[in-house]
């Protein structure tokens, strides 16, 4: 019974299939509503443990959103749905009005526009910091291009100007393993600035910092807002302080209060789940 | 800027590189010359048996600069490279059939020896056109490719690595021996191929024929060094040696990992097909043997035993492995197993950089 209704829907003249169309692997991203990150009720159990419950956050553009929230409160599970690692059980995540990032792989996603410093800082320490700089660069990724892949002056001019914005410039050649905690997190947050996103996922970025090296992040990634929008979770609440326009508070898998530093501070809710903990 | 100054500059970044290129040609060039030119007495005469070992041994090498590519440079550790290299054995042994013509000890002028005592009454269809070098020679890169590839494909699609990767690919090579076997398969079964005559209408017996193959493997295995030293120069190798260090972070800045590692594979099981075909007409034999799976983890052992990551280890550690091998197996055959099981802990425990890895620490210390 199968067999005939099948043939018919394949002989229907007024169907187009999907391998007539041309697969729209990045459509362009679309900012023209002022949102670049829509999250919507995505949820996420690992094991029948809700890592996200329904969770429903917006990112504007050009905005710097600090993320906040105890260990489980699933900021590292939502940066996983953002970039393809994780796949959620329900809800819908898309990057501006036109980008489905639930149907899109890791690859994918980084090349659309999003980038993500990881809590602990990976850069490739086998290669020197300009290599680095040079394998994140934005561009061509398809692997015979690569073979024969040479920087452009104009190129050159780019990592130069990053190792001069993350203040790697004397360091230029020295492998990567061989810096110290904070240049590797910058070096990293370089690597970011090169794949020239959209949107920067940043994690922990002063974890294991001194404070002057935290001062100096500080001022690099207030830089950076405008030009980017920016999310970053922490747990530094005086880093957060000071470079927070808008917190959001996660508490067990969704969002519990939303707004500046001061109103979520006296939230009531928060004072108990959150920073309670910490007095 | 041009090929030449592309080519001067890959070569001028590493004195390793160099050395190597120059030792090669010096062989490649000074043997030959001394088999034809000094006379037998001299010391210095290397008899045309001594250039066939060389010549094999340079085959080896090319095996081992093919394993070192993926493994020391990706990370990806085969222990089923020997399947390429027997294919690309294989193939050229068709073509050496059929060369044999109506020479065979049945006189048949198509059918190889093997199939009329297995009374077959025509040439199956996948041995038409192994009549033809070109043919030949395409197929010696085609076969051992297209199944790195769908090998490949298959597997790292499936993010298949570490140790479950070298698992499989040991398990191909096996099936493929296993297959081998069979006399219904067409290819001499358990006796492979063999007595062979002629290459390109040259006795394979005859002396400057011995010396051609010898100096067409050093030029192999020459190319095929540069090669791979491009490639590991290029972006695309500093991109896989990112992946080898670390896949997900390569994946999260926007590379299709797997397309990187299923292009150096197919790239390097296309190289060790060039070596198997070589390696045949030198020693005059394929069979199903060279499938084995031991074989293929000797030819890994060469590669830590030079040192991975270097392209030139892999030939220092291919040739001495293979000398001990000549050696022992004459002088004292029962131990060579042995030795080679002691001589591989050791390297791992020892010397995690090969020999490779003590020349470079001599030289940081004296500078």
């Amino acid at each position: 019974m199968k067999l005939p209704k099948s043939l018919a829907e394949f002989t229907d003249r007024s169907r187009v299939f999907d391998v007539v169309n041309p697969a729209v692997r990045s459509p362009k991203l679309d900012t023209s509503h002022g949102t670049i990150l829509y999250l919507e009720d995505i949820t996420v159990s690992f094991d029948g443990f809700r890592a996200l419950n329904e969770l429903t956050l917006y990112i504007h553009a050009g905005e710097l959103r600090c993320i906040i929230g105890a260990n489980g409160a699933g900021k590292t599970t939502m940066m996983d749905v953002i970039t393809g690692k994780t796949r959620p059980d329900s809800g819908t995540a898309w990057f501006g009005q036109s980008i489905d990032l639930l149907r899109l792989s890791e690859p994918d996603i980084a090349q659309a526009g999003i980038g993500r410093k990881f809590q602990k800082p990976t850069v490739f320490e086998q290669h020197t910091v300009f290599e680095n700089l040079e394998l994140a660069m934005a561009g061509d990724r398809r692997a015979w291009k690569m073979l024969f892949a040479r920087l452009t002056p104009a190129q050159r001019a780019d990592i130069d100007e990053v190792l001069n914005v993350i203040g790697l410039t004397e360091h230029r050649h020295r492998q990567a393993g061989a810096l110290s905690h904070g240049q590797k997190q910058w070096l990293e947050i370089g690597m970011l600035l090169m794949q020239k996103p959209a949107l920067l996922l940043v994690d922990e970025p002063v974890a294991g910092m001194t404070p002057q090296e935290t001062e100096r992040t500080a001022e690099l990634l207030l830089s950076l807002a405008g030009r980017h929008s920016v999310v970053v979770v922490e747990h530094d609440m005086d880093f957060v302080r000071s470079i927070a326009r808008t917190v959001t508070v996660l508490h067990e898998g969704s969002v519990l209060a939303e707004g500046s530093i001061e109103q979520v501070q006296r939230d009531p809710r928060v004072v108990e789940v959150y920073l309670g903990e910490q007095a | 800027m041009g090929e030449h100054s592309m080519l001067s500059k890959l070569l001028r970044s590493e004195r390793g590189s160099l050395v190597f290129l120059a030792i090669l040609f010096v062989i490649g060039v000074g043997m030959p010359l001394a088999n034809l030119l000094l006379p037998a007495s001299s010391a210095l005469h290397p008899s045309t048996y001594t250039l066939g070992l060389v010549g094999k041994y340079m085959t080896y090498a090319l095996l081992a600069i093919s394993i070192d590519l993926i493994w020391g440079y990706c990370g990806i550790l085969s222990l089923g490279h020997t399947a390429f290299f027997a294919l690309g054995g294989y193939a050229m042994g068709m073509y050496l059939m059929r060369q044999i013509g109506s020479r065979g000890v049945y006189g048949d002028p198509i059918l190889p020896d093997f199939m009329v005592f297995l009374s077959w009454e025509k040439l199956p269809w996948y041995w038409h056109g192994f009549d033809m070098f070109w043919f030949a020679a395409l197929m010696v890169l085609v076969v051992p490719g297209a199944l790195a590839f769908v090998f490949g494909w298959l597997a790292f699609r499936s993010r298949v690595a570490g140790v479950y990767f070298s698992i499989i690919s040991q398990a191909l090579t096996y099936a493929l021996l296993l297959a081998f076997f069979r006399n219904e398969m067409g290819f001499g079964g358990n006796n492979g191929l063999t007595d062979f005559k002629e290459i390109l209408g040259y006795d394979l017996q005859a002396r400057s024929t011995r010396i051609g193959l010898f100096v067409v493997s050093a030029i192999a295995l020459g190319l095929g060094y540069v090669l791979c030293r491009w490639i590991v120069t290029s972006r695309f190798g500093r991109i896989i040696a990112a992946i080898r260090d670390s896949e997900g972070r390569t994946r999260f800045i926007g590379y299709r990992v797997e397309h990187y590692k299923l292009w150096l594979f197919v790239i390097s099981g296309m190289l060790a097909g060039v070596a198997g075909a070589l390696y045949v007409p030198q020693v005059g034999i394929i069979n199903p043997g060279e499938f084995a799976p031991l074989n293929a983890i000797e030819a890994v052992v060469w590669v830590a035993v030079g040192g991975r990551g270097t392209l030139y280890g892999a030939v220092v550690g291919a040739v001495l492995v293979n000398y001990a091998k000549t050696y022992f197996t004459v002088a004292w055959p029962e131990a060579w197993l042995y030795a080679l099981g002691t001589l591989f802990v050791v390297v791992t425990l020892f010397l995690p950089k090969g020999i490779v890895g003590i020349l470079q620490r001599f030289r940081r210390s004296e500078s």
